[in-house]
């Protein structure tokens, strides 16, 4: 009777997750993955074959397109965990109590606007008319006006901006719970701070950092507003390319194919990450 | 030649291990280390003993250099100490949670101060192996830290900073987290560890049992000053100060007031009107002056006078009021005819094994057992 009813429980409080699962991941992508693999061959007429797939790989702009957007990602993610790690340890180690919470909480400010302001705000300060570009000039290091937006320096700036969060969350996290005494004692037998880094700090830090460049790793891949808004017609992104296919082509089966690759990329990146840091992804996303 | 070699040597071996003098820490308004001077000789064992918040972790911490003292001097081996980061100081402590590195194995956590230094990873290997040894534990280089138990959690924090060969080691209560069968068994072993490596050891510690059982010489600290140095045999018995003779070991404090004075012996009475003889030179006490009078348990005897002494002694009737069953450490409280509470050790040899709450009973106590002090205020 009580096992009934604990089991009933049990299966209601599963529901929502499983529904959310079946219902938002598993059907639509059932739904592409079919109509990635059916040809168009006349007006209302398909057959299945994987010539979606095939297309991709026999047009360079398309697989140029998927390597530039994964090595860019890659590179943010790098950029911003080179970022991110001197502001966490900072946050966690080296400030107490108001100061902490007020420097945690300036993190987070800026992702009360939404994205697109924030990329707005960005496209004011770099702009050939911008803040930058004004400010250049007014001081006399340039002659005329400087375009700072629309190539790949901009994306990036844009790529780290909108993901910093998202690595400091769990790098302080993961660097609140490092007791302090072990810092001490690294100093204590004779340890530099580069070797108190390297050998105690990061190694107790990893499920954070890998936590964290999943996390930016597949906000950066996914992205589609930054990328467009500040890379402008030249700086192709692959969800762009997806959103092309889709929208302004029409040609849901070629588009749904993007999605099956970008899904296939980003898996494929974080096991090699994850492989690579020694890392399994339920000890990463357990302990962070 | 010869003499002049002599003479150096000696001048070298003539340096305490730790030298302190006059240190000082303020913080903001606190003062938390009031001008503390000790020497530690080479190979001692010695304690800091006193309630948490006395200042014995600060002074600790400047030890090892966390924390720079405001004023004063600390020399190691005759080298001032002033200004160098703990990264080069030639001590190494072992931390209160004892701070194994979680993300090392035991090897790679005893190897850590020696990869430091840049020796090659075969010696490494060698002299973990070595002293791991040493500490009993031979064959655990390759273990987690999760896999020791607490007690050898211990001996690794041990042997972690053995390998170094520090002039003094530092020990911040260490044995704190361990369960009391096993801190029993340790403070042995810590003891003759200790003899083994013949390396200076400073332990604080805010338990009296583990400063008397293990040191050569204990300091007993109370709001950042060193109220007195001195063996655990000094200490227990013969306590410079009321704290002291309050903190450590069992007493019996009795307020009263100076009645007579007769050379070194006292005459004291408390408010309930009863009178008591105590010698103390050296007191300072004058007739009329409040005192304490400490008397450790042990130091009283139950039971009818047996012709001996008897004129010297201070004899009162009372009521046993209750019994406290501990073993070898049981005790009794007798109330006496005036109402005070008086505990008394239980003769170990089964004697008065049947008292029982309200049996009439009668103690007395040498003057020379007891200690008086002028009141201070401070305890």
């Amino acid at each position: 009777m009580g096992s009934d009813r604990s089991r009933l429980g049990f299966y209601l409080l599963l529901a929502p997750i499983l529904l959310w699962l079946i219902v938002l991941i598993i059907l639509p992508h059932v739904g592409l993955f079919l109509v990635s693999i059916s040809e168009k061959i006349g007006p209302r007429e398909y057959e299945t074959g994987f010539d979606n797939y095939a297309a991709f790989f026999s047009e360079p702009l398309y697989w140029r397109t998927f390597a530039r957007t994964a090595i860019m990602s890659i590179m943010a993610t790098a950029l911003t965990l080179i970022l991110g790690f001197p502001i966490a340890y900072y946050i966690a180690k080296l400030t107490r109590g108001r100061t902490k919470t007020t420097l945690f909480l300036m993190c987070m400010i800026p992702f009360w606007v939404s994205e697109l302001v924030r990329t707005f705000g960005w496209m004011i300060l770099l702009r050939e008319t911008g803040v930058i570009s004004n400010t250049l000039q007014y001081l006399g290091l340039v002659n005329g006006p400087i375009e700072l937006l629309y190539n790949d320096a901009a994306i990036m700036v844009g790529l780290v901006y909108t993901s910093i969060l998202f690595m400091v969350v769990p790098l302080v996290t993961t660097l609140d719970s490092l007791d302090d005494s072990l810092i001490e004692a690294g100093y204590d037998l004779g340890g530099t701070s580069t070797s108190i880094m390297r050998e105690i700090v990061i190694p107790h830090a990893m499920p954070g950092i890998v936590s964290g460049c999943i996390v930016v790793f597949m906000l950066s891949l996914g992205n589609y507003l930054t990328p467009i808004l500040l890379g402008g017609k030249d700086s192709l992104w692959f969800t762009g390319m997806i959103y092309t296919q889709f929208i302004t082509r029409f040609n849901w089966e070629l588009g749904s194919a993007f999605g099956f690759l970008l899904l296939g990329l980003s898996s494929l990146v974080v096991f090699l990450g994850l492989k690579f840091s020694g890392q399994s992804l339920s000890e990463t996303m357990g302990r962070s | 030649m010869p003499f002049f070699f002599l003479r150096g040597c000696n001048l070298t071996n003539s340096h305490p291990d730790l030298e302190c003098r006059d240190l000082t820490k303020n913080f903001d308004a606190f003062r938390a280390v009031d001008q503390v001077s000790f020497d530690v000789p080479q190979g001692s064992f010695f304690s800091i003993l006193g309630p948490s918040g006395c200042g014995k972790t600060t002074l600790l911490r400047m030890i090892a250099g966390f924390q720079s003292p405001t004023s004063g001097d600390l020399r190691i081996k005759g080298k001032s100490m002033i200004g160098v980061p703990p990264n080069k100081r030639p001590v190494s402590m072992v931390f209160q949670h004892l701070a194994l590195f979680p993300t090392m194995n035991i090897g790679d956590n005893v190897g850590f101060g020696l990869r430091q230094r840049g020796v090659g990873k075969a010696e490494i290997r060698a002299r973990v192996e070595q002293v791991l040894d040493r500490v009993g534990l031979p064959h655990v280089a390759e273990r987690r830290v999760d896999q020791l138990s607490g007690g050898q959690k211990q001996r690794v924090a041990i042997a972690r900073c053995m390998v170094l060969e520090p002039d003094v080691l530092l020990l911040d209560e260490p044995l704190g987290a361990l369960d009391l069968k096993l801190r029993e068994h340790m403070k042995i072993e810590l003891k003759s560890l200790q003899h083994a490596f013949n390396t200076t050891f400073v332990y604080i510690t805010h338990d009296q049992s583990e400063a008397l059982v293990m040191s050569d010489n204990i300091a007993v600290m109370n709001k950042g000053r060193f109220e007195q140095i001195g063996s655990p045999h000094e200490i227990y018995h013969h306590p410079d100060t009321a704290f002291v003779a309050g903190f450590v070991g069992d007493a019996n404090k009795i307020d009263a007031k100076v009645t007579e004075v007769n050379g070194a012996m006292l005459t004291l009475a408390t408010e309930m009107g009863s009178e008591m003889k105590v010698e103390a030179a050296g007191a300072g006490l004058s007739v009329g002056q409040p005192a304490q009078v400490f008397l450790r348990p042990e130091a009283i005897a139950l039971g009818a006078s047996d012709a001996a002494a008897e004129s010297a002694a201070n004899i009162s009737h009372g009521t046993v009021e209750t019994v406290f069953f501990n073993g070898a450490n049981s005790t009794v409280t007798v109330k006496d005819g005036a109402g005070h509470l008086v505990k008394v050790a239980m003769p170990q040899t089964g004697d008065f094994a049947t008292l029982r709450k309200g049996d009439a009973i009668s103690t007395r106590w040498l003057p020379k057992q007891a200690r008086c002090y002028a009141v201070s205020g401070d305890v």
